[in-house]
Formats: structure tokens, sequence, C-alpha cells
């Protein structure tokens, strides 16, 4: 999402739009059931969620105007606070742990020349594919007393009789842990593919130069997939911000608070609270939150262009 | 580059614990699906879990919506996408770069910030647990991503093909399905597919847009199963590979077309 059009000659707009089209009219006649429905389903909706931020409203009745009121009762909501650390914990397990591994993962495969990639591939990126309502019945399986970790666990010889997903001070990292499992093989495609692409005389210059294994990869390696680390976390980091379902499917947010997310917040005040205008404040809170991540990330990529 | 056989070995067990960590909830769901259930003593494989959960959960119901929904959007948003993409990929005009970021914009709207408002409309219009209320926001996700999609594809198109065919004297119309779509059509089988795929796992628009369940597609009819047998795992488990197969399946089988595609797309 780093690069936009290069524009097109203002000039070149006062003659016809292409050899093809009719009229000046031609290309916006093409746009115009896109445009539509994406604005009517997605371009309105969201300026209604910021005007909808500005109110009290418990979703039937009448509508009371507070101004900035619901943003500024965020600043003192410890639910909120709670949601806000949960993502930037959930943002590490996510994206910061899956970039380090997939970055070691990925450069000692492209060292190797490995056969049945394409079989291992498929496998590692088989997590993607699966509905996160059908992960989260997976990983209940797994973290439930007498699940399989317990049992894994029982045969290592360590009694154990956790609920992973019931304890106050477990669940958030084992959610956590559910979305490593998520974004590694993801991330480690995304980096292999563009070590792949790093011209191979680097290396053998590297090579030449008497460089480590270790020595190449931060002379030659990281450098060269800086575009791709930072779609890696873009991708990833919203993912976990965006972590409803899982939550929804595996804790719904509890015990007590323990796994609340800004998502889930969005959710839960809006539906089972009714507190709707809080809820559009979280939400805007949120889309803000993505829109400066990609802002920031993309701006990380985009500097080995210069 | 030679590398040493040490290195090779190591290279295979990486990959291999690696493999074994991203399958083994898939490979523990699929052999608890398989398992006995609450109060059931024997051993072997319970392949009648299956049937049960079926009937138990009214997943025939759920797969034929999920299925519904899913061709809804995919045929509506790769329509509107293939002309959206069309226009910015093979035409000037003005304002196209402001136009097109609006679309590039949709690709970061999380759908949390879109879907209170949309119930509470689709509610006063007595439209809520209606296809449309789970299919249109989603068409409209889809469109966000499928413009942007098909315009870097019609982008990546031959400059003199467009101009050929209008030396032949065709018009845009002709033009775009008989010259500049044909040679897409890979690429449009990729976006059609990663399309099929987000809207048959896709959970909160029709968990809010259909509050009595009308609509509940698949991931939907797991929540619900969920609640009333959360302490049957076999049941559980074997509902959740039902939902998954149809994906699963399609993956095992277009896995150059999923990778590719969200490889592709996700290098943007």
């Amino acid at each position: 999402m780093t690069t936009l059009p290069s524009s097109a000659p203002e000039r070149r707009a006062r003659t016809r739009p292409s050899a093809v089209a009719a009229s000046r009219a031609t290309p916006y006649l093409y746009l115009l059931p896109a445009l539509v429905v994406y604005a009517a389903f997605m371009l309105y909706p969201l300026v209604q969620t910021a005007n909808y931020s500005l109110y009290e409203w418990k979703g039937f009745g009448p509508a009371t105007f507070v101004g900035a009121q619901n943003y500024l009762d965020l600043l003192s909501d410890r639910a909120f606070h709670a949601a806000i650390w949960h993502a930037l914990v959930l943002v590490f397990f996510y994206a910061i742990a899956p970039t380090a591994v997939g970055l070691v993962l990925a450069s000692v495969l492209r060292r190797g020349r490995v056969r049945g990639l394409g079989v291992f591939r498929a496998l590692i990126f088989l997590p993607q594919v699966i509905a996160l309502v059908v992960v989260a019945v997976a990983w209940r399986h797994i973290y439930a007393t007498d699940g399989t970790l317990n049992s894994l666990l029982g045969a290592l010889g360590i009694h154990s009789d956790i609920g992973w997903l019931g304890d106050a001070d477990l669940a958030l990292p084992a959610v956590g842990v559910i979305g490593f499992w998520l974004s590694t093989g993801l991330v480690m495609l995304i980096l292999l593919a563009g070590m792949l692409r790093i011209p191979r005389e680097l290396f053998e210059a590297a090579r030449l130069d008497g460089a480590s294994a270790v020595q190449e990869f931060f002379a030659v390696t990281l450098p060269s997939v800086r575009g791709e680390i930072a779609t890696a976390l873009v991708l990833t980091i919203i993912a976990a911000l965006k972590t409803f379902d899982l939550v929804y499917m595996t804790t719904a947010g509890g015990p007590g608070t323990a796994t609340t997310v800004p998502s889930y917040e969005v959710f839960n005040r809006a539906f089972n609270h009714k507190n709707v205008g809080s809820a559009a404040a979280v939400a805007v809170v949120l889309t803000v939150l993505v829109f400066l991540i990609n802002a920031a990330v993309s701006r990380i990529g985009e500097e080995r262009d210069r | 580059m030679r590398v040493s056989s040490t290195e090779r070995i190591l290279n295979y067990v990486l990959l291999i614990v690696f493999a074994v960590f991203a399958t083994a909830p898939v490979v523990t769901i699929v052999l608890t699906a398989l398992g006995p259930q609450l109060g059931v003593a024997t051993g072997g494989l319970h392949w009648g879990n299956f049937a049960d959960a079926w009937a138990q959960g009214d997943f025939g119901g759920a797969l034929t919506r999920s299925l519904t929904v899913a061709v809804v959007v995919v045929c509506t948003s790769l329509a509107l996408s293939i002309l959206a993409g069309y226009a910015f990929g093979t035409m000037h005009f003005r304002g196209a770069t402001a136009l097109f970021c609006l679309f590039l914009l949709g690709l970061m709207i999380p759908a949390e910030a879109i879907v209170i408002p949309l119930f509470y409309s689709f509610q006063s219009l007595g439209l809520t647990d209606t296809l449309w209320a789970v299919a249109l926001p989603q068409i409209a996700q889809s469109t966000a991503f499928g413009t942007f999609w098909m315009r870097t594809q019609f982008r990546a198109l031959p400059d003199n093909l467009i101009e050929a065919a209008a030396l032949d004297g065709a018009t845009s119309w002709p033009a775009l399905w008989r010259v500049a779509a044909p040679p897409l059509v890979p690429a449009i089988s990729t976006v059609a597919v990663l399309m099929f795929m987000w809207t048959w796992n896709e959970f909160l628009i029709p968990l809010v847009m259909s509050p009595s369940r009308t609509w509940a597609t698949a991931p939907l009819a797991l929540n619900i199963f969920q609640g009333q047998y959360t302490a049957d795992t076999a049941l559980m488990s074997a509902a959740g590979v039902i939902i998954a197969a149809p994906i699963v399946a399609a993956f095992v089988v277009l896995q150059r077309y999923f990778i590719n595609g969200m490889l592709e797309g996700a290098v943007r």
C-alpha cells in the first residue's frame, strides 16, 4: 500500500481518456457502480461512526449530543486502557515475534536449496485459510484442562491441570500464542519471497569479502528486505488490532477483562451494553490507530528507495 | 552457491518443525472430531460425529447460506472491480489519483469502524436479517481490494493493446471484454479465490447484521453450536471441520492461487 499512482499529466485529461473511450465521461461511468457501493457501505458508515461518537445514545430513543465527552471518558476508562494494553501485547505476539522468527527462518531457507519447498509452503500457510472461529475451537481444545497441551506436559512428566484460557494471567499470552501461530508462516513467506529477489551477486560479493553468515545477514539480507519487513509488520499489526473473532470465540474478553481488545470493546459496548456513542468512539480510535500504523510503517519501507 | 550437507539437513529439520507447528492444531481438531462423544467410551474412529454435528447444528442450512452470500459477494465485487480497475488502469481522467486514494483508504478501514451505523441504518429500513444486510458491506470491502488489484493488472497490460483495439474500431466496452480482460483471467481467478475465502470466513458482519440469525453463515452456526455443546469437544470439533473443509479443500487444489494472491496482494 506504499505505491501511489503516478499521476497522469493533467493536460491529457482534456483529450480523450483512452484510445477506445467514447467521451470524457467514459471512465467515470466505469467507476460509478464500484464507487456508489463503496461509498454507501464503507465511506458513509465510517463518517456516521465518527458522528455517533459525539452522541450519547442507547441504540433507540433520543440521542444527546455530548461533543468530545465520549473521548474524554475513554481517557479515564480502565476497561479501555486494559484493551489498549492487551492490543499492544498482542502486537508483540502477532507481529514482532513472528517477524523476528520469520527473518531467521527465511534467511536460513534462502541459503539452502530445499526440495519440496512447495509442500512446506502450503503446510506453513494453512493457518491463514482456516476461519478464525474454527481456529478458536481447535485451540480451546489444546488449552483445555484435559486438553492437548496439558497431556503433552504430562508426557514430559510435568503435571498440569491449568485451564490456560481461564487463567487471568495466562489467558492473554495464550491468545497471543494463537496469533503467533497464525502470523509466522505468512511473515516467513513474505520475507522469503523478498529474499529470493535479492541478486545473487550481492551474496557472492559479501562472501568474497569474507563475510560470515551472520555478517551477510546484516549487510545484505536485512537491508534488502526492508520493504517486505514493513509489509509484514503492517499486515500483522493490523491483524492484531482487529483480532475480534478469535477473542470472541476463545475467551469473550475474559476471564474478567483479561483479554478484551479494542475491537471486542467496540462490539461489547455497542451491542451488549447499548452504549453506542462510546462504542463509536472506540471504533474511531481503533481506525485512527490503524491509519497511523500504516502510515508510519510504510514510511520505514519506503526509505530504502531514497 | 554451495551449501554444506549439515546446513541442508538443518534446513529440513527447521522446515519440518515449523510445518508440524503450523499443522498440529489442524491435526488435533481432526483427531478430536473423530474421537468419542461425551459419555461414549468405545474406541475407534467415530465418523458418525460429523453426521450428528451436521444434523444438530443445521450445518446444511448454514453452508447453503454461506455459499449464497459468498457467490453474491464474489460475483458482484468482481464485476464492480473489473469495471473500476479498467478505468483506473487504462484511462486518463481528472481526479484519477484522488479517487484511487479513496479506494486505497478502504483497504485500511476495519469492519469494526462501519458495522455500528450499518446495523442501525439497515434496522431502520427493516433490512437486517436479509441477504443484503450481510452481503452489501462485504461487497464494499471486497470491491475496495478488488479495484486496487484490478488496476494493477490492467496497468501491467502492454500499452498498445488498447490502441490496437481502437484501430480495429472497438469502443471501450468490447475492448474491455474482448481484448483487455481475457489475458487477465488468471489474475481475476486469484482475486476471486481470495474474496471467496474472506467472505466464507467473515464473522463480525453476519454476527451484527443478522441478529436473529436468519442469515447465520457457517462461522456463526459454529458459534451458536458452541453455545449448546460447549462440553462436547468431539461434536464441536466435527462442526469445526465441516466449516473449514470447503476452504481447506479449495486451498489444497488451488494453493498456488491462494498463496501467490495473498503474497502479491500483501506486497503492494
